[in-house]
């Protein structure tokens, strides 16, 4: 398993050595600021091409092709487009709160990366309630899609905010609980300290039963953070145009609009912490000359394959099944998928304190 | 039917009956006209519960309506004759309450012909703005251009409504109803919104995500078809057919060709009936593929829409090689058809029909069987039989409340009497069975053209007719059926070649009419499946 820590020390200590403390901690920060814009913009950038072609894939269609070998250019010539567009003054809109709407979306996106687990050593912060941390940030969202709603004072927008208000906080329990029981399992809430707990096989492997049952229900309620179909209804665009940011332009309406596909990368990402290893390569006990092999593999490779597949999956479900309406998704959030989770979560305890576990 | 017009003559001797025996029309004064009304509607040998269309009439001495019903049991058709020699201020009686359509249709003849019906809860215009000067269909109207001019300011709108009721003394008096509630949170749906099908608006109020009463606002697609029908001749009026309801063009195009041909005792060929029918028939297999796409996409599932275009393309690709055009193709016309089939035509047909089942198949796979899919639709925007027949929904979401509507079983016409087909009807009245009966439709349009296919007879695919074509004096009124319900054509003669007065009875308006009664107490996501499922088109309820 190669270890960036050598790298990311190397850098730290060639700063050390003609730079005061603070200000090497500034430069620091600084770098690892540019650094994580550049992966965020590019992989919105990426993001949006890889929807769009497995949509395309899905419905017998060919997907972009004209801008760049297969289309590849496609996204940086939106995001040109979505660059250069007037921002309209609305009258009647909160002025304050309808500019800091997409603001305050695009900040949780961007903190959620912090704990991202790139790879060993690539990490922003490594600290003991990384997850934790994480779920914290991420709600913030809501607060955003929250103001947009109700700054535009549109009624399309008013509604689509009620409903995404709706929606997240039900479906934040359902994460908080499937993310606890995987908690449990590894005995953590250090990001790192996750990882690594799945040295000799993934969560998915060891905790079979309850982690299958977590999994599941992660990757629903993950779903429905996100606000992708079937559970778009905050920008159900054949009830309510586009919900929330009906009234948004030009590069305020892509800030959400990148927020989406960067939410839809870390819900896929922390899945892939959780129940598939973060960067961990696949690792069977017993099969030395097999994990060597697997070892071979950076773990950034890893990490970005395994986010890449589970967003293909939630890619697939808003590309097949209709959407539900609100009462539906409320039920199913608070009868089916919090019961189960709460006696997935005995359950998981249970196992652990009786080692069934592998 | 002589029973039927000894009876009236019976219980109302004042009333004149003339006409066919198949189609009498009862002429009555607008005093006896209500208690006609319920006596047409309620007596058990008559039940006449469908009130197909109201045509308004300008007869220059006097205003008044021709009320055409029909009987969901019976299947027998009568007109009734209403009329008012009043022009400054004609007023007629309000049926609305006993047939739940009349208000949308009385609102009609309001807009066109100025005929106020007394006891209608809502007498505002239709189609036309609220400022408009004159009644367009009148003889008498004034067509200068400045008394309409084209506005460039806001649309006006009203928040109330008149109501025009009458005392206990006979007095006629007019009282201002709102619209909505004082505090209602209303939200306006359309006239450009996604899930609208086009330029129709629908003013919701809403009390959170649920609906309390929808005002829907019409015309914005409106053209005036009849109005400019009444200018030109026959042959011209036909162009129109494609452009109300624009994926039931062949049928359309075929409805006013037989009522043309019926007046001037045209004969066409058995080649031309056989090109007609099996032209509807792939009109209608087309129609339902778009609808189950747009309804999927309209429930949040937009690939089924690609699955279900990929059929429709090969039926237009079919129409393409014959008829020239892929939509408005303007293939009828009397005496036949425009051209010959294409050569390949019947070979395209049988591919169709072949790949047809396995498609359908896979849409219930990827669709109907969904449990998301089934949970939006079932048990949404219920409409039961008796309220099917009183809003006159006709066509698949008329058949899917279990109202046996088919024109083409009820009053069979072209050759479809020797055909074998099945009329589909489900029971549940729901945006589920509306949908099924769709699906199941394709499959019976499919039968209809296996059967046709190897069976085109040779001859003639158009007989000659005048050049200049003349109906003699009368009136005509026939009912077929398009892809989406019940389409009825009036025409009225005063011998010349152009028609005197014109009148498209379109399934669709009566779809967007009950709207509001089914939509009730439901959420704003029910209101996109309910009104996806109706399937109107609203260039077919505007005109």
């Amino acid at each position: 398993m190669q270890d960036f820590s050598i790298i990311t020390n190397w850098i730290h200590n060639l700063l050390a050595s003609f730079m005061p403390g603070w200000l090497t901690v500034t430069v620091e920060c600084l770098l690892v600021g540019v650094g994580l814009l550049l992966v965020y913009s590019v992989l919105a950038l990426f993001y949006i091409l890889y929807e769009r072609k497995l949509c395309a894939w899905f419905q017998c269609r060919l997907g972009p092709n004209r801008v760049g070998p297969w289309g590849l250019l496609q996204s940086v010539a939106d995001m040109f487009k979505i660059l250069i567009k007037e921002l309209i003054e609305l009258k009647h809109v909160d002025r304050f709160l309808f500019a800091l709407a997409p603001y305050l979306v695009i900040i949780a996106s961007m903190l959620a990366f912090s704990v991202m687990p790139w790879g060993r050593g690539l990490q922003v912060v490594d600290f003991n309630i990384g997850i934790f941390f994480l779920l914290a940030v991420s709600s913030i969202g809501v607060l955003g899609i929250l103001l947009a709603g109700w700054s535009s004072n549109n009624k399309f927008t008013l509604i689509g905010a009620m409903r995404s208000g709706a929606q997240m906080v039900s479906y934040e329990l359902s994460i908080g609980l499937s993310v606890l029981t995987m908690v449990c399992l590894a005995g953590t809430m250090s990001v790192e300290g996750i990882v690594m707990a799945q040295y000799d096989g993934w969560f998915i492997f060891k905790g079979h039963i309850p982690a299958i049952i977590a999994f599941v229900i992660y990757m629903i309620a993950g779903t429905a953070e996100t606000n992708r179909g079937p559970f778009d209804l905050p920008e159900a665009e054949s009830e309510l145009t586009a919900g929330y940011h009906t009234e948004y332009s030009g590069i305020h309406f892509g800030f959400f609009y990148l927020a989406e596909y960067l939410n839809l990368f870390i819900v896929s990402g922390v899945a892939a912490l959780l129940f598939f290893g973060g960067w961990m390569p696949l690792h069977v006990p017993g099969w030395e000359g097999f994990n060597e092999v697997m070892d071979y593999i950076p773990g950034l490779v890893w990490f970005i394959l395994k986010a890449f597949t589970l967003s293909a999956i939630i890619i697939w479900f808003k590309w097949t099944f209709p959407r539900l309406r609100i009462d539906q998704l409320l039920s199913l959030e608070w009868k089916y998928l919090l019961p189960i989770n709460l006696v997935n979560l005995v359950l998981m305890v249970a196992i652990i304190v009786l080692g069934w576990h592998f | 039917m002589a029973n039927i017009k000894e009876k009236i003559a019976q219980l109302f001797p004042q009333a004149t009956i003339e006409g066919t025996e198949e189609q009498p029309l009862v002429s009555i004064a607008d005093a006896q006209w209500r208690s006609l009304a319920k006596t047409l509607r309620d007596d058990a040998d008559l039940q006449y519960d469908y009130l197909v269309t109201i045509v308004g009439m300008d007869w220059t001495d006097s205003l008044g309506c021709i009320y055409y019903l029909m009987s969901s049991k019976h299947n027998t058709m009568l007109g009734v004759k209403v009329a008012t020699t009043d022009r400054q201020k004609p007023m007629l009686h309000s049926v609305a309450d006993i047939w739940a359509v009349g208000c949308l249709y009385e609102r009609e003849v309001y807009d066109f012909y100025g005929i106020i019906f007394i006891g209608n809860p809502d007498m505002r215009r239709l189609f036309l703005n609220i400022d408009w000067v004159g009644y367009p269909l009148r003889k008498d109207y004034d067509e200068n251009p400045e008394l309409n001019p084209v506005s460039i300011e806001n649309e006006r709108q009203s928040d109330t409504t008149d109501t025009y009721v009458e005392d206990d003394k006979g007095n006629v008096v007019k009282r201002e109803v709102n619209v909505f509630e004082p505090g209602d949170f209303v939200v306006n749906i359309g006239p450009q919104h996604p899930a609208t099908h086009g330029v129709l608006r629908f003013r919701t109020a809403v009390d959170g995500e649920e609906i309390k009463k929808i005002d829907v606002y019409m015309g914005y697609i409106h053209r005036g078809v009849e109005k400019l029908c009444e200018n030109l001749t026959y042959p011209q009026t036909l162009h129109f057919m494609d452009r109300l309801d624009y994926f039931s063009a062949h049928n359309y195009h075929h409805a006013l060709c037989r009522v043309i041909e019926k007046a001037a005792g045209i004969q066409i060929s058995r080649r031309a009936e056989v090109i007609r029918v099996m032209m509807d028939e792939l009109s209608r297999i087309a129609s339902h593929c778009l609808f189950i796409g747009t309804y999927c996409m309209d429930l949040g599932a937009t690939t089924m829409l690609f699955y279900t275009l990929r059929v429709r393309e090969q039926i237009l690709d079919i129409m393409e090689k014959t008829c020239g055009a892929r939509m408005t193709f303007n293939y009828d016309c009397i005496g036949g058809v425009m051209q010959d089939l294409a050569p390949d035509f019947q070979a395209d047909v049988k591919a169709l029909i072949a790949v047809l089942p396995k498609n359908i198949k896979e849409y219930n796979k990827v669709f109907t069987g969904n449990v998301i899919a089934k949970n939006r639709m079932e048990g949404v925007g219920v409409l039961s039989r008796e309220d099917a027949i009183s809003y006159a929904v006709t066509g698949p979401s008329g058949r899917a409340s279990g109202w046996a509507c088919d024109m083409r079983k009820l009053r069979p016409y072209s050759i479809y009497s020797e055909l074998d087909f099945n009329e589909v009807v489900a029971t549940e009245g729901d945006s589920m069975a509306r949908f099924k009966v769709r699906i199941a439709e394709m499959e019976e349009s499919a039968k209809i053209l296996e059967q046709l296919v190897d069976n085109i007879p040779d001859g003639e695919y158009c007989v000659k007719v005048p050049k200049v074509l003349k109906l003699p004096a009368g009136r005509w009124f026939e009912v077929t059926e398009g892809c989406r319900g019940a389409f009825g054509v009036y025409i009225e003669s005063d011998g010349s070649t152009k028609p005197y007065r014109l009148k498209l009875a379109t399934p669709c308006l009566p779809l967007a009419g009950v709207v509001d009664h089914i939509t009730r107490g439901s959420k704003i996501a029910d209101l996109i499946t309910i009104g996806g499922s109706l399937d109107y088109i609203v260039p077919d309820m505007d005109r």
